[in-house]
């Protein structure tokens, strides 16, 4: 899974027919400290995410998985939002 | 499988109903000489790892579902196993090198293949 935050939404009137009624969201991947990492990619939504939310999101087979017995033509789904990130201190790289 | 270290935890409290009760880590993937691998990722618990232990993560769906107990859940990435230790063969040492292919035994699949296709 990676951390992502919601930063649009996408409509399209004409989509494969397991994709209708799902919400679409543009998702910019980000890093623990919320810093982009990475280009923004196409979400389905499981859980009523909103712009502007910390989200975690899940790809591949699994991202179809929330949606079951539905077969939702996914590769990237949001399967969480984030309350709060809590960060150890940094070590060095040595055990 | 990855080498990774815990940096984090983070909370959610809308989530996938299969996520419920796991901890969700913050795992940041580590090169054998344990240097950072790219950028942290969510992996969902199923050993009781802590923060800093390094521990095995499998970004393989079906691993990490299983490994948490669910079937067909959204999970694709899992701690699986806390590291002790990690040991290399030294580069060029007989003792720790893997057992070498001799060059005729590798070379008979593609010969073989050769002779299929033509």
């Amino acid at each position: 899974m990676q951390l992502g935050r919601v930063i649009g939404k996408v409509w399209a009137s004409v989509k494969n027919p397991g994709l209708e009624g799902q919400r679409l969201l543009v998702v910019q991947p980000v890093r623990p400290d919320l810093t982009p990492h990475g280009k923004p990619l196409i979400c389905t939504d499981s859980t009523g995410a909103g712009a502007g939310e910390i989200i975690y999101w899940v790809r591949g087979r699994e991202a179809s998985f929330p949606f079951l017995p539905g077969e939702v033509a996914s590769d990237a789904t949001i399967v969480g939002i984030v309350d709060e990130i809590h960060l150890g201190k940094k070590r060095g790289p040595s055990c | 499988m990855l080498i990774a270290r815990v940096v984090g935890d983070l909370t959610a409290t809308q989530k996938h109903a299969s996520h419920e009760g796991r901890k969700i880590l913050l795992v940041q993937p580590l090169d054998l000489d344990g240097s950072d691998r790219g950028a942290p990722m969510v992996a969902l618990d199923s050993v009781g790892a802590g923060m800093h232990e390094k521990v095995l993560v499998t970004t393989d769906g079906y691993a990490a579902f299983t490994a948490v107990g669910h079937k067909l859940a959204p999970i694709d990435a899992a701690v699986v196993g806390i590291i002790d230790h990690v040991e290399l063969a030294r580069q060029g040492s007989a003792a720790g090198a893997p057992p070498a292919v001799p060059p005729a035994a590798s070379k008979k699949p593609h010969k073989k293949r050769q002779a299929q296709n033509g």
